[in-house]
């Protein structure tokens, strides 16, 4: 018996890596516990001085990790959190310093005992491996090319597309008349066959390197330049084994025949641009349905088939970037033919040219679940005389687009920022007007308004008015230095909630009482930043806030490692609530902390680090902390 | 005449005694304490029993589960309404050992710790009843009160009396496996290690002999 070992794993158990553990393997653990009280402000381990053979797991309170040099929080323990087992594993001397940041319990385990049944478990140290990439800025940079890795991943089981209908000939046709028939069915290769067995192939390389060189006559036959035997696959070849085998043999092209073998009837061609069809075959298709179609409902069928390939995105961890890009995509074609479908039922042609904007999250092209329609319109300066019956035109076009895309699916906005909206379909001096009086008179609404409108993203009509537009807003902001500052504030209006998980930062009451608004709290802050910090650069042409960190950390070399903190916790945002959304068929927004793992609650806590940084290199370069 | 003859004691109470044999280990990062607690059929001394002794040790203020103790005693006396309280039935599935067994682990487990409980001349009281019943002499540690120590630190100075549960309460510390010998020895650590923490600061320096230092006896 011993109850005390029981109840600490107990503790334990709810936290991994200590859930991955059998029972009588964690009682063992547990039965070797040292227990540590700590004070407020006491440490554990310095800097420098050489680890202990222990690691730790905070039981109550919370343990702060500091960089010694800078004393910097590196990272804040609480419950259920590992650390001092980096030191362990590396086996030198800490490089933080452990401090208690409140009286804390710190149950300290034996590495020994960690080694026998923590690194020999393959999830449990998987666990570990992840959450120190996840889980502080201390860790190894992910390799440059994981997202690429993950995208082919996708598509590597599938079996491919090829050319069911091969171009062939017999051996005796001549080069010439090869290439005839090439031209004719704009091929790129010719299988030359024999009893409809392949015997060899001509591609068009060959006919640059052996013919237009010269040194063949176009009069021999095709047997001469052929390459023979040609490598052949079964009819079920998978996209991997494409790949393997092009880079294999060093070709473009295989054949394919019907049982894989070069003595049986070819079945078709396979070339290296149908593996890259296939790589973007179903995004790629979606968009070209939107062209074909020719009402709402049509559209909106598309707009739920790219909400699958969304799930499958997020199911296979398809990299987030990727996944925005392409849902923004098709809501950009579905959005394009909506307005000429809206325009073609108008009475009479545009009186002028114009512009629609997509605003706020649509306008950052940050926009994978169906949310309400956030959109404007600019049109052409006109007569003062004409200006009231032209705005009267465009806004019974916004009317109907805004309609027809709330049939695809966008609800209408509740707050009524619509292009449909008087006050948001204005000419391009209007608009100038409109920014610069917000610019002028930073209150809270107008401050408001700037964080939607500020960041619009062209998506039908012409281009240039847009242009000017975003002129203008720089122009008035040059004039105005004090604006910067108030945009500031206002993006340092949310702190991150860094104690998080011991005090619930939650909604207090309404609708969505004890949940955790991760919109508000966590991703609006980092995308405020992002848009204060490119604005005070004079950059336009960057609405996208991954976008932006990424330009913010090839500006600003000495801050990089900020930035591309941000950028990687906005990512894991945005693919968290997208994942939640999915799954709750829901915006996402709210989440119920209970529910979570305590591998998301490592990377909620990693991402609230991020707006930390951030938020203090605002505080520092706009002088803030004298308004705070 | 008997009282002149030398008593002969069994082997286990010579190692024991052995434990306390030449210089004492004074500094203070390296004293054992044993932090217990016992269950028992009741409050009386004389008359109840101990139905469970739980131990663990604090060493350099870190409490060390690898070192420990739980054992359940049969008894003869069997008082149903302390059943309530610590859960032990007469029978049950827990192994249990005989009082002089139990005693034998406790001693050997012990050494020559210092003993640390929550009003612990209770505790010791018992523990040396059962000593006397096997024709043993008391123990021979030195104890240490966790009651007592808070009374020193000042920290409340309206009376001189606090239950382990107030205490526990006015420190956070959970209250798990709550009358428990085990679970009450486990809440004692705790409490004991965060008093140590007050009175260091009080006092640059701090020995057993200013620990034990009290002009009244408390807990009984």
């Amino acid at each position: 018996m011993n109850t005390i070992a029981k109840r600490i794993s107990d503790f334990l158990k709810d936290f991994p890596p200590f859930n991955m553990l059998p029972k009588d393997e964690l009682l063992a653990i547990c039965k070797a516990v040292d227990i540590l009280y700590l004070e407020k402000d006491t440490d554990l381990f310095i800097t420098g001085t050489p680890i202990k053979n222990q690691f730790y797991v905070v039981k109550d309170g919370a343990i702060g990790l500091f960089e010694e040099e800078t004393n910097t929080l590196v990272d804040e323990c609480d419950e259920g959190d590992i650390f001092g087992l980096r030191a362990l594993m590396r086996k030198d001397s800490y490089k933080l310093t452990a401090k208690a940041l409140e009286e804390s319990i710190v149950y300290s385990l034996s590495a020994e005992l960690f080694e026998n049944y923590i690194t020999t478990n393959s999830e449990a140290s998987a666990f570990l491996m992840t959450s120190f990439v996840s889980n502080t800025r201390y860790s190894e940079p992910k390799p440059q090319n994981q997202s690429t890795e993950k995208t082919q991943d996708f598509f590597e089981e599938q079996s491919i597309d090829f050319s069911k209908n091969p171009i062939n000939c017999s051996p005796e046709t001549s080069i010439k008349a090869a290439a005839i028939i090439m031209t004719h069915k704009r091929v790129g290769s010719i299988i030359i066959t024999e009893n409809n067995k392949p015997l060899g192939i001509i591609t068009d390389k060959d006919l640059r390197i052996k013919i237009a060189t010269g040194i063949i006559s176009t009069e021999e036959p095709v047997t001469k330049i052929m390459s023979s035997p040609v490598i052949t696959y079964p009819e079920n070849i998978t996209v991997a084994e494409a790949q393997i085998a092009m880079l294999k043999y060093k070709i473009t092209h295989l054949c394919i025949t019907k049982d894989g073998t070069p003595n049986s009837d070819l079945a078709g061609v396979l070339s290296e641009h149908d593996i890259i069809v296939v790589r973007e075959n179903n995004a790629y298709a979606l968009v070209k349905e939107v062209k074909r179609t020719s009402t709402p409902e049509q559209l909106q069928q598309v707009r739920k088939r790219a909400e699958h390939l969304l799930k499958r995105y997020i199911k296979q961890q398809i990299p987030i970037a990727f996944a925005t890009k392409i849902l923004s995509a098709i809501n950009e074609s579905i959005t394009q033919k909506i307005i000429d479908q809206a325009i073609k039922e108008m009475p009479t042609p545009p009186p002028t040219n114009f512009a629609w904007l997509a605003i706020g999250s649509q306008g950052r092209e940050e926009q994978l679940l169906l949310t309400d329609q956030d959109n404007a319109f600019v049109f052409n300066n006109v007569d003062e005389n004409e200006y009231e019956k032209t705005q009267e035109y465009f806004l019974t076009l916004s009317k109907k687009i805004n309609q027809k895309l709330e049939i695809v699916g966008f609800e209408l906005c509740p707050a009524d920022m619509m292009a449909s909206n008087p006050a948001w379909c204005l000419s391009v001096s209007q608009w100038e007007q409109q920014f610069k009086k917000w610019i002028t008179t930073p209150d809270k609404d107008n401050l408001m308004l700037c964080t939607i409108f500020f960041d619009f993203e062209f998506v039908y009509g012409d281009k240039s008015l847009v242009s000017s537009l975003a002129e203008s807003i720089f122009e008035s902001i040059e004039s105005r230095d004090i604006f910067l500052t108030y945009l500031g504030l206002n993006a340092l209006k949310n702190p991150p909630p860094l104690s998080f998980f011991r005090q619930f930062l939650v909604e207090r009451d309404g609708e969505h009482k004890d949940q955790f608004d991760i919109k508000a709290r966590a991703m609006m802050p980092l995308v405020d930043a992002a848009r204060l910090l490119i604005l005070s650069k004079n950059i336009k042409t960057h609405n996208n806030t991954i976008v932006r960190y990424e330009k913010l950390a090839e500006l600003e070399p000495q801050n990089k490692e900020v930035f591309l903190a941000c950028l990687e916790a906005f990512k894991n945002l945005l693919y968290f609530r997208t994942q939640q959304g999915l799954l709750h068929n829901d915006s996402g927004r709210f989440i119920d902390l209970q529910t979570l793992s305590k591998a998301n609650r490592l990377e909620l806590k990693s991402c609230f680090k991020a707006v930390k940084e951030v938020q203090d290199l605002i505080q520092t370069r706009f002088k803030l902390s004298q308004f705070l | 005449m008997s009282w002149f003859r030398k008593k002969v004691y069994p082997p286990f109470w010579k190692s024991y005694k052995e434990c306390f044999r030449g210089k004492q280990n004074s500094e203070f990062k390296n004293i054992r304490f044993i932090v217990f607690d016992t269950e028992t059929t009741g409050l009386d001394i004389k008359k109840d029993r101990i139905l469970s002794i739980g131990t663990i040790a604090v060493i350099d203020k870190t409490i060390k589960v690898s070192d420990n103790l739980e054992c359940y005693l049969t008894q003869d006396l069997f008082n149903t309404e302390t059943v309530k309280i610590h859960g032990i039935l007469k029978q049950g599935t827990i192994h249990k050992v005989t009082e002089q067994e139990g005693i034998i682990q406790f001693l050997e487990h012990i050494k020559n710790a210092v003993l640390v409980a929550h009003h612990a001349a209770f505790d010791v009281a018992m523990i040396n009843q059962a000593l006397k019943r096997l024709n043993l002499p008391k123990l021979k540690n030195k104890v240490l009160d966790t009651g007592h120590l808070f009374v020193k630190s000042k920290l409340d100075t309206s009376k001189k009396h606090f239950s382990l549960d107030q205490l526990s309460h006015r420190f956070n510390i959970p209250q798990h496996d709550r009358h428990t010998a085990s679970g009450d020895a486990f809440i004692t650590a705790i409490l004991f290690v965060k008093l140590l923490c007050i009175l260091k600061k009080k006092n640059t320096v701090i020995s057993i002999a200013y620990l034990q230092r009290s002009n009244e006896r408390i807990g009984l």
